[in-house]
């Protein structure tokens, strides 16, 4: 159990400089996030895009972004648990409970929800009888490639995790690369060496092609696939692969007894606390009259947020507005010297 | 201006004036139409604003797919070729009577 004085869900912009706040008033943070790196949607979904309205930065793009937040907020060493997930809530005592995914627990008087528009989860095969394989023959990602060795591997995808895997599993299985339509948005090297496998009959490469149906008796043994037009193909295989990219899903946030409006979660504006004491929301899931989805206003909501978290934090203790600039106590927390 | 039609994967139908320079996708939210989750707010980066044009004629008179688009498309769900993006539709009187076709979910 860790104890602390406030788990902070997501590592995307607002959460990170919600950490920043925290540390700068002399709090400590845990911080939870669902994807295997820091940045949330800046470094899943536009990691070179620029971005132009960042206050007194011209323009710079989502991994810059992410970089200068980490190193904002390297001076108080706040912990990562990335790849995980909450799961659970408990209130007991006024403290929160906390319980992820991985088994991780946390005791805590507050809870910063910056989970953007929820967490970012694989987009799975349409077809209802692919759940059946779910986790077994039917992935979504590759943990061990030894359990492919010799057998028939179908794979889903035009974008560079199908065109990897497609070239890497090629040496020692039966690929098939299937792919909706005749361009891959893979990067050129990649898309190149797929089709050299697919003209020296390395690989199978169908395209304009989906997944109608996966079948088998107990275990998977083959998947139809179906065109546009309706024609169909039966290909045999023991692994089914799917890589469409990552969808983000509210997931368990649904469940904790939180007020919602469709998929955010309505705040005060004063700290952006929601219905449930100690449990604050900000950055693009936090909804209120005026709301602006922007970097800007998650910062904005993340310092205030941070100042509500104190007073259930620190119960005993009047909280002291400072200046970075002039504080010589701020200016410890952040190890700088005159 | 434009009337555009919006029907539903249940075929429940929504009618709605766009002002011109708003997006297909933007003309649903405002509306309160379901069926568009445009988690991304425009970016062109979540396909979850996914439609389909089923009548031939108007997806041919539609501007093109710019670069991108059809990258998103194929994280999209159940896409097909008469998919676009309705963040990618600008709205303008020439798109007076666009119907489009909501997939069964979003995500």
């Amino acid at each position: 159990m860790i104890k602390t004085d406030v788990v902070i869900i997501g590592a995307g912009p607002t959460g990170l400089f919600c950490a920043h706040q925290l540390g700068i008033i002399g709090l400590k943070c845990e911080i939870v996030d669902n994807l295997d790196k820091i940045g949330g949607q800046c470094i899943e979904l536009y990691p070179d895009k620029p971005i132009y309205d960042i206050p007194a930065v011209p323009k710079c793009t989502g991994e810059e972004l992410t970089n200068n937040l980490i190193e904002q907020i390297k001076p108080f060493n706040f912990n990562f648990h990335l790849s995980d997930r909450v799961q659970k809530l408990k209130n007991e005592n006024n403290k929160w409970l906390v319980k992820t995914l991985n088994g991780k627990e946390f005791e805590t008087p507050n809870i910063v929800i910056a989970g953007g528009v929820g967490s970012f989860e694989p987009r799975k095969f349409p077809t209802k009888s692919a759940e059946k394989y779910d986790g077994k023959s039917v992935l979504y990602s590759i943990k061990d490639k030894t359990i492919f060795k010799g057998k028939s591997v179908v794979i889903f995808g035009g974008g560079d995790s199908a065109l990897d895997w497609a070239i890497e599993l090629s040496n020692s299985s039966k690929v098939t690369l299937v792919h909706r339509r005749d361009e891959f948005r893979g990067v050129p090297a990649s898309v190149q060496k797929i089709k050299e496998l697919s003209d020296n009959k390395t690989i199978d490469l169908i395209t304009k092609y989906s997944i109608k149906d996966v079948k088998g008796n107990g275990s998977l043994e083959s998947v139809e696939i179906k065109s546009e037009s309706g024609e169909s193909k039966v290909i045999k295989a023991d692994y089914v692969l799917g890589f469409f990219g990552l969808i983000m899903q509210l997931g368990p946030i649904a469940e904790w007894g939180l007020n919602l409006d469709k998929k955010t979660i309505p705040v005060n504006t004063e700290n952006f606390e929601t219905n449930k004491k100690g449990i604050f929301a900000i950055g693009d899931i936090c909804t209120y009259p005026g709301k602006l989805k922007l970097i800007l206003s998650g910062f904005h909501e993340g310092a205030l947020a941070a100042r509500g978290c104190f007073k259930y934090a620190r119960p005993d203790e009047k909280y002291r507005f400072e200046f970075t600039t002039a504080s010589s106590t701020i200016k410890d927390r952040l190890g700088v010297k005159e | 201006m434009a009337k555009i039609k919006y029907i539903e994967f249940n075929g429940t139908e929504h009618e709605a004036d766009v002002a011109n320079g708003l997006s297909v996708m933007e003309g649903a939210i405002q509306n309160d139409i379901p069926g568009i989750d445009a988690d991304c707010g425009g970016g062109m980066s979540c396909a979850t604003c996914h439609v389909y044009i089923n009548d031939d004629e108007w997806f041919k008179k539609l501007p093109e797919k710019e670069m991108g688009e059809d990258d998103m498309l194929d994280q999209a769900f159940e896409p097909k070729s008469n998919s676009r993006l309705s963040c990618q539709l600008i709205v303008s009187d020439d798109l007076d009577g666009l119907t489009v076709h909501m997939p069964e979910k979003q995500v």
